[in-house]
């Protein structure tokens, strides 16, 4: 999937879901940003976690997988609004058939994947419907 | 700034080249573009080549020095020699580095080539490298694909305009009808909107003949200041916009994820460069990676109403014959998608019709073409515009 540094150097983003806010706009970022997109050099960038609530924008039941997804074929992929603003893509984990536009979701833990049977077991964010 | 024109094209076969390498086919390209324009190799002043990933696909970098050094224009020349990346929008944006090269008064003769060689590797390998065009660490990380995000674009498409996959089909069977009419075409056969429905799901809604494939070629393009380009040829075409945008690398940071705002951007300023509106452009070639990135395309240029481009590809406006022809050369579907070579090649088909050499799929009476390439979900744009009269 990738080299553990570059797994690793992201952690808590990519278990805690932890971002960043500009406090000169207020506009919240995840994944994490170090310039503000409206506010650019006279922002005022500070870590932010989120709560991990938010709704689906849009998904795909994804049968061809990504390089290092193979085994997880056939799964569900989206474009996630978190509750404070920004969006994400990340898995949904359930029955894809209920899965719908609009659908509240939260945050969880999960095995994302591994690099073969004796690499690394890469873990991470996924969502489930809110009330799961 | 000086007006610029294009004075020679040339493409090699599209499709699966198995005898054939990068370098093979990037120096017919380039020297068929130069036979074409009747110029020596002493004339040219510089050359750009298009080209996303000669790294993962056939393990070579450098691929400006290759290029040159193959097509003869080293070892006595030594004419200078740029790669250009820009994931699937490489080509588009190598002819872009040439007109200003030779717009600025920098540069007289210059060649612009794009050439991807992508069947050296398997097809796994194929697609984790384009998938190196969207974002890894925050998309690819998380299990997307291309097919991936483009059927999430073409989810919401459907929710929000009602969209349907019948329609998703006609951009397809549409394609395949004109790459049927081109030689140079990977695909020439004839498809049918069960056929597109009935074949293999990649990433819901978007099937395998949804989606563009995995193809060899190269694409060349010889370019002159306009003042001079009639001592060359006698069908200079001229070049009358070209413009550029930029967006967020992933496709979740964008404002709409049904509109690719660099697409609009990079139109409006085309338009305004060149002094035309849609109604004025005789034809076009797409961005199709996928057969809703057609429908996203012909709405976010101005050829349709946003959310109404699946009904007007079904009504056959797209068509050849139609109000604004769309892809007479088969598209990125038919016509294949050899990354770095795509967005020249939009530019050869557009210079063919214009000259009225497109054979059994000319658009009669074409004056003004424009062609429309894409990189990644849309995270960079380039726009041509193209007149036949100066």
């Amino acid at each position: 999937m990738s080299s553990v540094p570059r797994f690793w150097r992201n952690l808590g983003s990519r278990y805690n879901l932890e971002g960043t806010r500009c406090n000169e706009c207020g506009e919240n970022f995840y994944p994490p940003r170090n310039v503000c997109v409206n506010c650019r050099r006279v922002g005022q960038i500070e870590p932010y976690k989120f709560k991990g609530t938010g709704e689906i924008i849009s998904y795909t039941l994804i049968h061809t997988a990504a390089e290092g997804f193979e085994g997880q074929a056939p799964y569900t992929l989206a474009i996630i609004q978190l509750d404070e603003g920004p969006r994400l893509t990340s898995q949904v984990v359930g029955s894809p058939e209920k899965i719908h536009i609009g659908m509240r979701v939260r945050s969880v833990f999960r095995k994302l994947g591994e690099d073969g049977e004796r690499g690394m077991i890469y873990y991470g964010t996924k969502f489930v419907p809110e009330n799961a | 700034m000086r007006d610029v024109a294009i004075i020679g094209v040339k493409n090699t076969k599209f499709g699966e080249l198995w005898e054939r390498s990068l370098r093979d086919i990037v120096v017919e390209a380039g020297i068929g573009a130069i036979q074409d324009a009747d110029v020596s190799g002493k004339e040219i002043d510089t050359l750009y080549i298009g080209n996303m990933s000669g790294g993962r696909f056939i393990e070579q970098e450098h691929i400006g020095a290759l290029i040159a050094d193959y097509s003869g224009l080293s070892k006595n020349l030594h004419v200078p020699a740029t790669r250009v990346e820009a994931a699937c929008a490489s080509g588009g944006l190598a002819l872009r580095q040439a007109i200003m090269a030779v717009a600025s008064g920098y540069s007289d003769i210059v060649v612009a080539a794009g050439a991807e060689k992508m069947t050296d590797v398997g097809s796994e390998e194929a697609s984790s490298a384009l998938a190196a065009a969207a974002d890894r660490e925050w998309e690819g990380m998380a299990g997307a694909t291309f097919p991936g995000l483009y059927a999430m674009i073409a989810r919401l498409h459907m929710h929000r305009y009602g969209t349907t996959s019948e329609q998703l089909a006609e951009v397809a069977v549409k394609n395949h009808k004109n790459g049927h009419l081109n030689p140079i075409a990977q695909y020439k056969n004839l498809i049918t909107v069960d056929q597109v429905l009935n074949s293999i799901m990649v990433a819901d809604p978007l099937h395998i003949f949804d989606c563009s494939p995995i193809t060899d070629g190269a694409s060349a393009l010889v370019l002159a200041p306009a003042d001079v380009a009639h001592k060359y040829t006698d069908t200079p075409i001229y070049i009358r916009a070209t413009a550029q945008a930029s967006d967020t690398i992933a496709l979740h940071d964008r404002r709409d994820i049904t509109t690719l705002d660099a697409t609009v951007v990079a139109a409006e300023r085309a338009y305004s460069m060149a002094k035309l509106r849609p109604e004025d452009i005789d034809l076009v070639e797409v961005h199709d990676c996928f057969t809703i990135a057609e429908i996203c395309a012909i709405e976010d240029l101005g050829f349709a109403e946003k959310g109404k481009g699946g009904i007007v590809t079904a009504n056959g406006e797209t068509a050849i014959g139609g109000r604004i022809p769309v892809n007479t050369s088969g598209g990125l579907k038919a016509c294949g998608h050899p990354v770095g070579a795509t967005g020249i090649k939009q530019a050869v088909e557009i210079v063919t019709q214009l000259r009225g050499e497109a054979g059994k799929r000319q658009v009669e009476g074409a004056e003004y073409g424009m062609t429309h390439n894409v990189g990644g979900s849309g995270a960079t744009a380039v726009v041509h515009i193209f007149s036949r009269e100066r």
